[in-house]
């Protein structure tokens, strides 16, 4: 990476670390901020944390490795995230995801090549009632049917 | 209303008449819930419509406007109530809402088409307490959720709030409110059940210091969100419980874990808990009592493992959440090797009632071991879709058939699955069995965090299997073999049996598994991710021998083993099928029978939701000797090979 690409990312992940605080203990928080300013954790970004909170980079690696919400890879334009709770499993989520597959191309995930989309399985987002349930970009589709997929994605052109 | 710091019980007493006099309780008030699922619903655009057409019609002053949290009957959301009659609203859109206002503020009468319409006699009930789903209920809990606007301290104080909170201070000492709390008969609601008390009383007396007090929000279990709810729609409520907690343990701080898929829960008690420490809630010298505490909110990053205490904890503490060995217990060595109380965010909620209305009122709730109330998040395959709190001891046929108002589509009822991943099925022969912490268990399921899932005939019992050993494994932290390898080594073979290539000795296999995995694994999610499989092998067993012998599935789910045909006999050659087909495997040609190419089908199923009704002509088959009977009839019928 280009080192104005990468101070700038240096840069940024100060500002983020100072909003938050630099104890080892607010690592996840710290890095929760980072995946939402950047969509993902470049490995600079990793870097400097490690420095900041004086946490090993072998335990940054490991946290940010653990938990689902944090990427090591950019994530997509949009972001489509398909509940398979259990609730959403037996209306049928499984076909609606299977159509999204079909539809982009992608796997959960998977971004694809041209960053316009990345698939996220979920465990239950809690509106039960609405399921199956695909949430693109924050917007909720919710009693899906296969049949309706293209329709929905072809809105996030 | 400026509020300054409240610095006695007295002030408090003198702010909440304050509060309600300048309110007139026969104004009327639109109450519109505002939780994650109305708010999918496109709640913020009714909001939206009310406030515009209230100024319109020149009704500003004269109607008042709440957003709630959620009102717990998500499938009819989003849902309006008004006060002070009880007008219920459902499933009400933006376009709706002028013609809403003018009928019933102006004409003063009832909006009927957006009424509860009964789905058996077609009867329309106006008043929210007279509708099935909420008449059966008993809500003691969550039922401040409809009155109050989450954002507002002033809401809470009005319909009583923080009066535990000046009682337990000033009234109480602490052992005496343990002792309340142990003689409630309150337990943990988050899934074992261990009773409340004890647990307070174990980590009061350990030694340590500072202590730390814990909400658990992580929530996990697919299917059950009532934390999410209270802690959006009500989060003074649990930070009043948490703070009476701490004050009766001794702690000095406490948490709040949220786990990461609820953005709305953290935006909610992080404002609640500076409402609260503005007013003296929280924060030093606690309403003038002396007693210091303070709270942070910590958001999860995803991982269903950290519901598990010592997961949690470790995640606090900045590290992965992966769980250690205990005993020591965190009431022993908890956050940072301190004492720590965990709770669940429902046994907090509870705890402000129990002190407010004494262990006596709770405890003469529910069952012999199990008291109170418990919040179930009611959803799958049921009508109404839903929050339900109901007391101890219910049966589960009141509560899916009254309160759930039955199964849709007139489809026949399986089981009720409860407990989330590390519970069970329950089988229809059980549906009179009341429901508590003990009768659950005794039938192979569990309390678990009260997710109760309803599945129809249309539920495969080895591919449910197979989602929840799927979801374990993919959620095992992958620290200890048992559940690691174990969980995955199930999981391969519940697949093999749904892809229809099980072998003869699989069950005593998965069952074998079950019992090592069971034993052998560090954590409550090792130990008790068999169960799912258990259970079903116990009541459906009957559904993993169709699909091993007759390669068949019973309830038609398994693509492996099912098939799609037209009958040419009914098939009208509207073209509806063929044009839908997303991978373009039926011919046909217009007011011709189609036909679908079985080397191309993907197993989808769109032609089946897409024929349409008068023709009905997509039949789906499973087993092998099923499949070759239809071919051989419907090829013989139409004269055509297939």
């Amino acid at each position: 990476m280009e080192t104005g690409k990468s101070d700038k990312i240096i840069e940024e992940t100060d500002k983020l670390i100072n909003s938050i605080g630099n104890e080892p203990d607010k690592l996840i928080q710290v890095l929760l901020r980072i995946q939402k300013e950047f969509h993902w954790l470049p490995p600079d970004s990793l870097r400097r944390v490690s420095e900041r909170l004086g946490v090993p980079f072998s335990r940054v690696r490991h946290v940010a490795t653990f938990f689902k919400a944090f990427s090591l890879v950019p994530r997509g334009k949009h972001e489509i995230r398909v509940c398979v709770g259990t609730a959403c499993h037996v209306r049928g989520a499984q076909r609606v995801l299977d159509a999204i597959c079909d539809c982009t191309g992608i796997a959960p995930g998977e971004t694809d090549k041209d960053l316009k989309f990345s698939l996220e399985t979920v465990n239950c987002l809690g509106c039960c009632a609405l399921g199956p349930v695909v949430v693109v970009d924050g917007e909720y589709h919710g009693n899906l049917v296969q049949s309706q997929v293209e329709k929905v994605l072809k809105k996030y052109e | 209303m400026e509020i300054q710091k409240i610095k006695s019980p007295g002030e408090l007493e003198e702010l909440r008449k304050k509060i309600i006099s300048a309110r007139d309780s026969l104004k009327p008030c639109i109450t519109l819930c505002s939780g994650t699922a109305c708010n999918a619903a496109r709640s913020a655009l009714v909001a939206e419509a009310i406030s515009k057409e209230l100024e319109k019609q020149g009704l500003k002053e004269k109607v008042d406007f709440r957003r709630t949290g959620c009102h717990g009957f998500c499938e009819k959301g989003p849902v309006i109530v008004i006060f002070p009659e009880g007008i219920c609203y459902l499933k009400v859109k933006p376009d709706d809402v002028p013609e809403m206002i003018r009928t019933t503020f102006v004409e003063k009468k009832i909006l009927k088409r957006l009424l509860y319409k009964d789905p058996v006699t077609g009867e329309q009930i106006v008043h929210e307490a007279d509708i099935p789903f909420y008449k059966y209920q008993k809500r003691l809990v969550f039922g401040l959720n409809t009155k109050i606007d989450p954002l507002s301290i002033e809401d809470y104080i009005a319909v009583g709030g923080y009066m535990a909170l000046s009682k337990a201070l000033f009234k109480m000492k602490p052992e005496e409110i343990i002792e309340e709390v142990k003689r409630s008969g309150l337990r943990g609601r988050g899934g074992a059940g261990f009773p409340t008390g004890r647990k307070w009383e174990a980590t009061r007396k350990a030694e340590g210091n500072p202590k730390y007090v814990v909400v658990n929000c992580d929530e996990g279990d697919p299917g059950a969100y009532m934390d999410r709810s209270l802690m959006e729609g009500n989060p003074f409520q649990v930070l009043e419980g948490l703070v009476i907690g701490a004050f009766s343990i001794g702690a000095r701080y406490g948490y709040i874990y949220v786990r990461e898929e609820y953005p709305l829960a953290v935006d909610n008690v992080t404002h609640a808990i500076s409402e609260a420490s503005r007013l003296g809630f929280l924060g030093e010298n606690i309403l003038g009592s002396g007693f210091d505490f303070d709270v942070h909110v910590h958001r999860g990053a995803g991982a269903f493992v950290c519901g598990e205490e010592t997961a949690l904890l470790r995640c606090l503490e900045g590290k992965a959440g992966e769980p250690v060995p205990r005993p020591p217990y965190p009431s022993v060595r908890g956050l940072w090797g301190k004492p720590t109380n965990i709770n669940n965010v429902e046994t907090w909620a509870n705890v402000p009632l129990i002190i407010r209305d004494g262990a006596e009122s709770f405890a003469s709730i529910g069952t012999d071991n199990s008291k109170g109330t418990k919040i179930f998040s009611l959803v799958g395959k049921v009508n109404n879709t839903g929050l339900v709190e109901v007391p101890m001891g219910i049966t589960l046929r009141d509560v899916v058939f009254k309160i759930g108002g039955g199964i849709p589509k007139g489809k026949k009822f399986k089981a009720v699955q409860t407990g989330g991943p590390s519970g069970g099925c329950i089988p229809e022969r059980y549906l009179d069995m009341p429901v508590d912490f003990e009768e659950l268990g005794s039938v192979g399921s569990m309390m678990g965090s009260g997710g109760m899932i309803v599945l129809d005939e249309e539920t495969c019992m080895v591919d449910f299997a197979r989602y929840f050993l799927s979801f374990l494994s993919d959620e095992s932290c992958g620290k200890c073999t048992p559940c690691r390898e174990g969980v995955g080594q199930m999981l391969g073979i519940l697949t093999r049996i749904t892809m229809g290539k099980g072998r003869e000795d699989d069950i005593e296999k998965l069952e074998e598994l079950a019992r090592v995995v069971a034993t052998a694994s560090l954590c409550a999610l090792g130990r008790t991710a068999p169960n799912p499989v258990l259970s079903t092998l116990q009541y459906f067993r009957d559904e993993y021998t169709a699909h091993i012998k007759e390669k068949r599935c019973p309830a038609g789910v398994c693509k492996s083993l099912i098939a799609f045909y037209i009958d040419p006999a009914k098939c009208g050659g509207c073209m509806l099928c063929v044009k839908k087909c997303p991978a373009g495997a039926i011919i046909g040609e217009r007011k011709k029978a189609h036909r679908i190419v079985q080397e191309k089908c993907t197993k989808c199923g769109t032609c089946l939701d897409v024929c349409p009704e008068k023709f009905g002509a997509v039949i789906k088959v499973s087993g092998k000797r099923e499949i070759e009977d239809i071919i051989s009839g419907v090829s013989k019928e139409a004269g055509v090979n297939i």
